[in-house]
């Protein structure tokens, strides 16, 4: 892979100077320098250099083999494949989701016939398990895990590594300070090691000169950072494969218990097999819902609270809990969200002979914050006409818990508590169509088959009713009761394993993404050599992952306190040597 | 339901948009005194940038014969150094160019007018945060349930962010105008388009997450802007620079305009240092998002729309950090990607919310 091979050519080429230094002229020299310089930021990061060898190596499936990896672990493909997610994730927030809204595929594939052939082909409506998009992110996460393993190496051998010594021509590097100092070499270099150590720089000293070097957590922080990437798509692939979610409509003083059965409605993934569903039960036992009286707020939602007797396993001890809105109960690694709430008015039918031949609270589905709710009371059995003849009664039915007042028209609910209920109903006799062994939405009827009752003006018989109140269907075909209110609350049980993982996952990877890209990992060198005439030239320099203005202002304040160990020499009489001019910048 | 009480939140919702008003009109003063600042600063004629090209490759020529300047600082032209002056020196490939003065252009005048508008903007800046907390007060919630509150605190936060930079005494000036021009332009937009009456929130967004998701967002988008502004500069910069070292003359006009920006290479770096140092916050913003979907939606991440455009958003910025690191990328490729990821930012927080529903669709107009 090109990390390896390529990164520590740095370090390779820092053995040419010995050759270099053979050859005479000022050519050779500057090439030397060149290499020098490169030396003393080798191995300053862990990235790969981007230049991913242009041909295959050698001949043969090996070559090819060897070929590819190396592109696909460069980062040029990196940035490619990042791009390419991007890019691949978009159709899915254009073009509606199986996964997201059956109903609105649907919907589209209406509207847009002649598209849908090439949608289907191109796995549009299922962007996010298409091969397509499946094949971008598995490549990046080859190519990641083939970029990490031999970064991780490389980091660890630069852990054990000491910094590299000064290049030869520190005032080539992009921060350097130098002064003259009556101080001797080996004590001012002493300084600055003790000095560079205080500050936690690694130190190491060689010759004339110290090197150091600093900031190991910015590689580490970079490497947390993509490993904690692998973590967490390991961790949706579990929790995709192994999840299940289902919903669930419980009236209040009803159960429910975790069986497939018993749901309303279900998914699960690949892997999930209906044993692996925890064994609990509960049951609903009172429901609050508590709204905002008064000011621009009112009817708004304060506070949702269902108040539920649990069951562990088949048969546990019974336990009170309470779920909310953003705080799901926890039962054996499923969570038990509380997804919605409305009404179910109680309904009694009596047939024209008197029996009482439907007794049920039927939930209503609701239309707006305000609770205006809509649904279908249907019989479907036990009903004969006064004729005798078996019949199925329908109703389409409303229901506002504080109606708007007589005159006030419209059956928009004021206010979302039970401040005033009232059921509206219109009926239906005849086939409810249920029989015919297609699925049907409970909360609607299906009239095609069935005949209004009429009033006396030949119109659809309709009425209004209080709570206790009954009304008597045309022509003595019965009467329909309106006993009272319950409440219902939805629920939705999902097991996902892996969150707790994807989640420690993420922490890593803001933490490691932090150290990453605020960390500089930087190199100072301190040469000190005293000349002949007793005085020692010092010189610093400084060399970081990036050009940074830190960097600067970090090597100014170490000169400043090696400076205080090493005074300024007074000026010499003579013009000052080649390397240093003093200026009187401000003076 | 007292009169009294209703009266007093729509009394406070009316003040909230009194002061958005106001600011709108101060903004338009500190617009007015940034135009004189540039027009001002035209009259300093300084072609540094060409002098520094030509003077580089001078000394690029001599420098590797001939002993390096090392300068050290002197104090009084006394040999009693106070610290030894660092010198700096960019990498090699880069253009060794200097930043240029500022739009006043290093003139007095300009200077003033200058000073002049970045008063207003703060004036402005105060009177704007304050209708933001107003309406806060008007709602008793967070400001944020809808994109009239929205804009209102994303430019709230702009200019802070601005302002804050100036405070720090970045060289961040020349961003005054255009920050100013974009600021109006989203204040107009809330102001006519999607101004809400103050209104209540749908029951999932009663949670402590609101506060530390929504915030965060807004946030970064503002702080991304500015960073996004600065990647724009630097492109028009970089080719003014590149026909400069070409030796062609660009014109009057943007050659006064881009002569007083800084250099290509620090509007680069500033734009850079500003999209890494949110992205942290925005890789947060949306892991607190997602654990708020789990606790409001039973799932963590469901690819809703809005879910689609923040990973779209959240991978260019990598790639974007990813092309910076590599060599064959860095400048003007990168720039682009920055825009890109920026643009999808904005199409995010417009397109989405107006044009595809979904289960963030309460964050409604
Ligand atoms: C899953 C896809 C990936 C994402 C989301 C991602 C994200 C990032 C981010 C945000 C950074 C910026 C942090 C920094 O500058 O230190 C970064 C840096 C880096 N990434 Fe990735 N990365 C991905 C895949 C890869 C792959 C496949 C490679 C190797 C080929 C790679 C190699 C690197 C390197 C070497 C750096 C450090 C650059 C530097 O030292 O400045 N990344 N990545």
């Amino acid at each position: 892979m090109s990390t390896t091979d390529n990164a520590p050519s740095g370090a390779t080429r820092s053995e040419t100077p010995a050759e270099a230094e053979a050859e005479a002229g000022t050519e050779a020299d500057a090439r030397a320098e060149a290499s020098a310089e490169a030396a003393a930021g080798a191995q300053l990061s862990t990235a790969p250099l981007e230049d991913a060898p242009a041909d295959p190596v050698g001949i043969g499936v090996f070559g090819w083999v060897r070929w590819f990896w190396r592109q696909l672990t460069s980062m040029r493909v990196a940035l490619i494949l990042l791009f390419l997610l991007s890019l691949g994730s978009i159709p899915g927030s254009l073009i509606p989701q199986t996964q997201v809204d059956a109903l609105k595929v649907a919907a589209w594939k209406k509207e847009h016939a002649s598209w849908v052939g090439i949608a289907e082909k191109l796995q549009l409506f299922d962007v996010y398990s298409s091969v397509w998009f499946s094949a971008i992110y598995l490549l990046l996460f080859i190519s990641l895990i083939g970029c990490i393993l031999p970064r991780s190496w490389q980091f660890v051998g630069q852990l054990r590594d000491r910094p590299p010594g000064a290049p030869k021509r520190l005032d080539r590097m992009p921060a350097y300070a130098t002064w003259r100092t009556e101080k001797p070499a080996g004590e001012v270099l002493a300084h600055a090691r003790t000095l560079l150590g205080g500050r936690r720089f690694r130190t190491e000293p060689s010759g004339d000169s110290v090197a150091s070097e600093k900031g190991y957590l910015r590689e580490a922080g970079n490497l947390a950072f993509h490993i904690a990437l692998i973590v967490m798509l390991i961790a949706f692939a579990w929790g995709q494969l192994f999840k299940s979610e289902g919903g669930k409509l419980v009236l209040r003083g009803k159960g429910f218990s975790n069986t497939l059965t018993q749901y309303d409605d279900f998914k699960k993934g690949g892997f999930f097999e209906p044993d692996d569903l925890p064994p609990f039960s509960f049951t609903l036992d009172k429901f609050d819902a508590t709204f905002e009286e008064s000011g621009p707020q009112k009817g708004t939602p304060r506070d949702f609270k269902a108040y539920v007797t649990l069951r562990e396993g088949s048969d546990g001890k019974p336990q009170k809990r309470e779920i909310e809105v953003n705080t799901p109960m926890q039962v054996e690694g499923s969570k038990v969200y509380l997804l919605g709430h409305g009404y179910a008015p109680v309904i009694s039918v009596t047939s024209p002979d008197g029996k009482v031949i439907f007794k049920d609270a039927v939930p209503m589905l609701p239309q707006d914050a305000n609770l205006t709710s809509s649904g279908a009371v249907k019989v479907t059995d036990g009903y004969k006409n006064k004729d005798g003849k078996a019949e199925q009664l329908g109703f389409n039915a409303w229901f506002v818990p504080t109606y708007a007042g007589e005159g006030k028209g419209t059956m928009f609910s004021q206010f979302p508590e039970l401040k005033f209920p009232v059921l509206a109903l219109n009926a239906y006799h005849g086939s409810l169509g249920v029989d015919s062994g297609l699925p049907q939405n409970v909360y609607q009827l299906n009239t095609s088959k069935m005949e209004k009752f009429t009033d006396e003006n030949g119109e659809l018989f309709k009425r209004k009713l209080l709570p206790g109140e009954t009304m008597t269907l045309p022509d003595g075909a019965g009467t329909v009761k309106f006993e009272g209110i319950e409440r219902w609350a939805t629920f939705s049980v999902t097991h996902q394993p892996g969150s707790g993982l994807a989640l420690a996952g993420a922490i890593a990877a803001i933490g490691g993404l932090a150290a990453s890209l605020f960390i500089q990992r930087r190199r100072i060198w301190v040469r000190a050599v005293t000349g002949e005439d007793g005085v020692t030239v010092v010189e610093m320099a400084g060399l970081g992952r990036s050009e940074s203005a830190k960097l600067p202002e970090e090597l100014s304040a170490l000169a400043a306190e090696l400076h205080q160990q090493a005074p300024t020499a007074p000026v010499p009489d003579r013009p000052a040597k080649e390397t240093v001019e003093v200026e009187g910048e401000r003076g | 339901m007292t009169p009294l009480a209703v009266a007093t939140d729509e009394h406070l919702a009316q003040i909230s948009n009194y002061l958005v008003y106001s600011s709108m009109a101060v903004y338009m003063l500190a617009f007015f005194a940034h135009i004189a600042e540039w027009i001002f600063g035209s009259r300093s004629k300084v072609g540094r940038t060409a002098a520094a090209l030509t003077a580089s490759k001078a000394a690029g020529a001599a420098g590797t014969a001939g002993a390096p300047a090392v300068q050290v600082r002197g104090k009084g032209g006394t040999a009693v150094l106070d610290r030894p002056k660092v010198v700096t020196r960019s990498a090699a490939g880069s253009r060794d160019v200097p930043d240029g003065p500022g739009a006043a252009g290093g003139t007095e005048q300009g200077d003033l007018y200058g000073r002049i508008a970045i008063s207003l903007t703060a004036l402005a800046f105060i009177i704007e945060a304050a209708g933001v907390v107003a309406r806060a007060m008007s709602v008793q919630r967070a400001p944020w349930g809808n994109m009239y509150e929205f804009s209102l605190t994303f430019s709230t936060v702009a200019v802070g962010a601005y302002l804050a930079l100036l405070a720090l005494k970045k060289n961040v000036r020349w961003l005054g105008l255009i920050l100013v021009t974009t600021v109006l332009l989203d204040l107009g937009i809330a102001v006519t388009w999607l101004y809400t009456d103050s209104d209540q929130l749908v029951p999932a967004l009663h949670s402590y997450w609101l506060w530390i998701h929504v915030s965060t967002a807004i946030f970064c988008g503002a702080v991304f802007y500015i960073g996004a502004a600065g990647a724009v500069l630097y492109l028009f910069r970089d080719s003014y620079e590149a026909r400069l070292a070409e030796g062609r003359t660009p014109g009057r006009f943007a050659a006064s305009v881009m002569e007083r920006l800084p250099s290509a290479a620090s509007l680069d770096k500033f734009s850079y240092r500003i999209n890494a140092a949110v992205f942290p916050l925005w890789t947060f913003t949306i892991v607190a998002g997602a654990i708020w979907a789990g606790d409001a939606w039973g799932r963590y991440w469901g690819w809703d729309p809005k879910e689609v455009w923040s990973f779209v958003t959240w991978v260019a910025y990598a790639c974007y950090l990813h092309a910076r690191a590599t060599a064959g990328w860095k400048g003007r490729k990168a720039a682009y990607l920055a825009l890109f990821a920026f643009a999808c930012w904005i199409w995010n927080y417009y397109g989405v919310n107006i044009l595809l529903n979904g289960k963030h669709s309460y964050a409604g107009i």
